[in-house]
């Protein structure tokens, strides 16, 4: 499985061909004190085998962004405003909603957070695993798709398969549910997998089963992944690269050691200070200060600046939002103005001087 | 604040203790809803909380860390055992006679977003507590308890929907820092904020903490967060500790595999480690508290377990320097995570 790991593998990997190109997005919701920006102008490619790790916290619009690959975002008040979502050579934005049903669980497909919401409460794992693999392959005889929901279940390792296929979701923990969560999203085999917050309901022994159980379907399928989570720990354990949002924009991109151990964006920079650790002292945290800003009309300037410890009220945060470009390493890029400020051998955060 | 160690040395005069606690739940059946078994939330804990120190309670969803903090509030009644406050049992006490002591210890909620009531301004909110115990409240106390968690006193009329998540939990910790408790109970105090706004509040916590002499129990799931706080610290596993003592023992030398288990199963916070690093991933899931194994209720998912376990149950063992055990075969001396068996 070739890994953005080292650099290296990481030029070689932008030479392929992207399973997923997200161009220029733009997502606007409509509420009644107006609309809402909740994505714009996110771009980026999701390569065979990889795992992007989506980080940002709660509103900075890594859900809607992957509503929009979806094509679920059709609810009331949210729209795609502008952008392509290139799958396949397709421009997944302008399908119709038959052709995206179609290819939902199929060929994208998507891993939810709430266990309990997402599963039918009525109705068998294994008839809802069941239905997965039927919408898609009307003419599978029942026989054969009783074998593939098995095989399934093992292979998310559920014990006795074939005494849990007759269970319902409430007779299954949490982490068991979350299983045949991942059980219907690979049924089809999928190239592109979106895993929004797999672990933030369950308990840490439970998250690091689960873990192992997303990794282990993964090299079995081939399939790309789009991790998307708030949680750090997360990403620095199964991504390859990561995009980090802020109030709907990207706000740095960089294979998972850049992010890590030398992020240049003072907004990365925060969040890493701001997470205690479980090893080495316990010196205050150094919070970000404020709160994210309100999505709402048009503003000026880097999202950020209110909140940041570069900008110093410089003319240039306020007037210009910065855009995204390359620094240091390929692959690195970073918006903000003021990036080379943060140097990252004379580090001032934590990361690099903890490692080890 | 920056040594846990400091903080207990000021005083050792003990909060709370809890005796031998017991909380079961009934579980009724039938259309007549006889009792049918009970579910054993906690089953026989023995705790001491002194004064200035912050005890942090971790363990999974399930194992009774938040049925013991209500038990300690009293607001659950405990099936037995005995509850004592600043040297005072209130086990027997009736909601009447609870009253004056209800003020010293008080409680800040996991969601910012359920615990306060929305049709209530802030200043309405945060004198409450006043009201209920007839005490004269003063604007100018509004002020500067607004003040104390990092609001501005502006903001006295306005409704909570009004503010952020982080600014909620600010007005939560107002009210319950209002009448100048001796014990706060934090219930996973920052698990519902978003990590830069975490960040805010355990740091006003800690600043609260120094300001007004408080003594905290918080529960939390985050292992990180309960070490960047606590002095001493419990872990739980279905009903009962199997583990407690000084913080820097805990997660330097954790003894009992649940809570090797529980530690290994954190991400390292650096991808550099992310294959290096040896883990013990725990099969299966918690068993029922209804009907608990035999013996020593870990063993049905313990690397370790022996015949022994599944007869006798072991005893809370002081294995020196203040760290408490409840395992048979408990890893003494300097075995930290990395020592433990790779059990993939």
């Amino acid at each position: 499985m070739p890994r953005g790991r080292e650099g290296t593998t990481l030029i070689s990997d932008s030479a392929l061909e992207p399973v997923l190109a997200v161009r220029n997005l733009c997502v606007e919701y409509t509420t009644r004190a107006g609309s809402v920006h909740a994505v714009s102008d996110v771009s980026f490619d999701i390569f065979p085998h990889e795992t992007l790790g989506l980080v940002g916290e709660s509103g900075c619009g890594k859900t809607a962004t992957c509503l929009a690959i979806l094509g679920l975002l059709r609810a009331p008040g949210g729209k795609v405003t502008g952008g392509e979502v290139i799958f396949r050579g397709a421009d997944l934005t302008r399908l119709t909603a038959k052709a995206f049903r179609r290819l939902r669980g199929r060929d994208v497909s998507m891993i939810l957070q709430e266990s309990v919401s997402a599963l039918n409460p009525v109705a068998t794992i294994g008839r809802q695993i069941d239905e997965a693999i039927k919408v898609h392959n009307r003419k599978l005889p029942r026989a054969e798709r009783r074998a593939a929901v098995l095989e399934l279940l093992h292979q998310v390792g559920i014990p006795q398969p074939s005494l849990r296929y007759n269970r319902y979701p409430h007779e299954l923990s949490g982490g068991m549910r979350q299983r045949v969560m991942i059980a219907i999203s690979i049924a089809n085999r999928p190239s592109l997998l979106i895993a929004d917050e797999p672990t933030t309901a369950l308990d840490v022994t439970i998250q690091a089963q689960i873990v192992d159980v997303l990794k282990h379907v993964q090299r079995q399928s081939h399939a790309s992944t789009l991790l998307v989570t708030h949680d750090l720990g997360l990403v620095s354990q199964t991504a390859d690269r990561v995009i980090v949002m802020y109030a709907g924009s990207i706000v740095e991109t960089g294979d998972v050691m850049t992010i890590f151990g030398s992020p240049r964006h003072p907004y990365t920079v925060g969040l890493h200070q701001s997470v205690p650790r479980l090893s080495g002292a316990t010196e205050r945290l150094t919070p970000i200060p404020g709160q994210p800003p309100s999505l709402l009309g048009e503003h000026t300037g880097c999202p950020f600046q209110p909140r940041c410890f570069l900008s110093r009220n410089r003319r240039r945060c306020l007037d210009e939002a910065p855009a995204l470009r390359e620094i240091g390493t390929v692959g690195h890029t970073v918006a903000c103005h003021f990036a080379e400020e943060l140097n990252p051998s004379t580090d001032n955060h934590r990361t690099a001087s903890r490692d080890g | 604040m920056d040594e846990g160690t400091t903080t207990v040395s000021k005083a050792n005069v003990e909060v709370l203790r809890l005796e031998g606690i017991v909380k079961h739940f009934p579980i009724s059946q039938g259309v007549f809803r006889r009792t049918a078994g009970a579910i054993r939330a906690v089953d026989g804990v023995d705790l001491d909380i002194e004064s200035g120190e912050t005890v942090g309670l971790v363990g999974e969803s399930g194992c009774g860390k938040s049925t013991l903090a209500r038990l300690a509030l009293r607001v659950l009644q405990p099936t037995s055992g005995h509850i004592v406050l600043e040297g005072q049992d209130i086990t027997a006490l009736s909601s009447r006679q609870m009253r004056p002591y209800r003020r010293n210890v008080q409680m800040v909620f996991q969601d910012p977003y359920t615990s306060l009531n929305p049709g209530m301004t802030v200043e309405a909110i945060v004198s409450e507590p006043f009201r209920v115990h007839r005490q004269h409240m003063s604007s100018t106390k509004v002020a500067e308890l607004l003040r104390l968690v990092g609001l501005s006193p502006a903001h006295r009329n306005r409704y909570p929907h009004e503010f952020s998540g982080g600014q909620r939990q600010r007005i939560g910790i107002a009210r319950a820092v209002a009448l100048n408790p001796r014990l706060l109970i934090l219930d996973e105090p920052v698990s519902a904020l978003d990590v830069s706004i975490q960040a805010q509040i355990l740091n006003l916590l800690m600043d609260l903490q120094e300001q007004l002499g408080m003594t905290y129990l918080m529960i939390a799931h985050d292992l990180a967060v309960v070490r960047h706080v606590s002095t001493r610290v419990a872990v739980m596993y279905l009903g009962k500790i199997v583990e407690l003592g000084p913080r820097d023992e805990i997660y330097a030398r954790p003894s009992h595999p649940y809570t090797q288990a529980l530690l290994s199963a954190v991400p390292p916070e650096s991808p550099t480690e992310r294959d290096t690093r040896s883990r013990i991933v725990l099969q299966g899931d918690p068993p029922n508290p209804a009907n608990p194994p035999s013996g020593c209720r870990f063993r049905t998912r313990c690397w370790k377990a022996q015949a022994i376990c599944a007869t006798e149950e072991p005893l809370l063992i002081n294995r020196g320097a203040q760290h408490l055990t409840a395992c048979h075969f408990a890893d003494v001396g300097s075995v930290g995570p990395q020592g433990t068996p790779d059990q993939r």
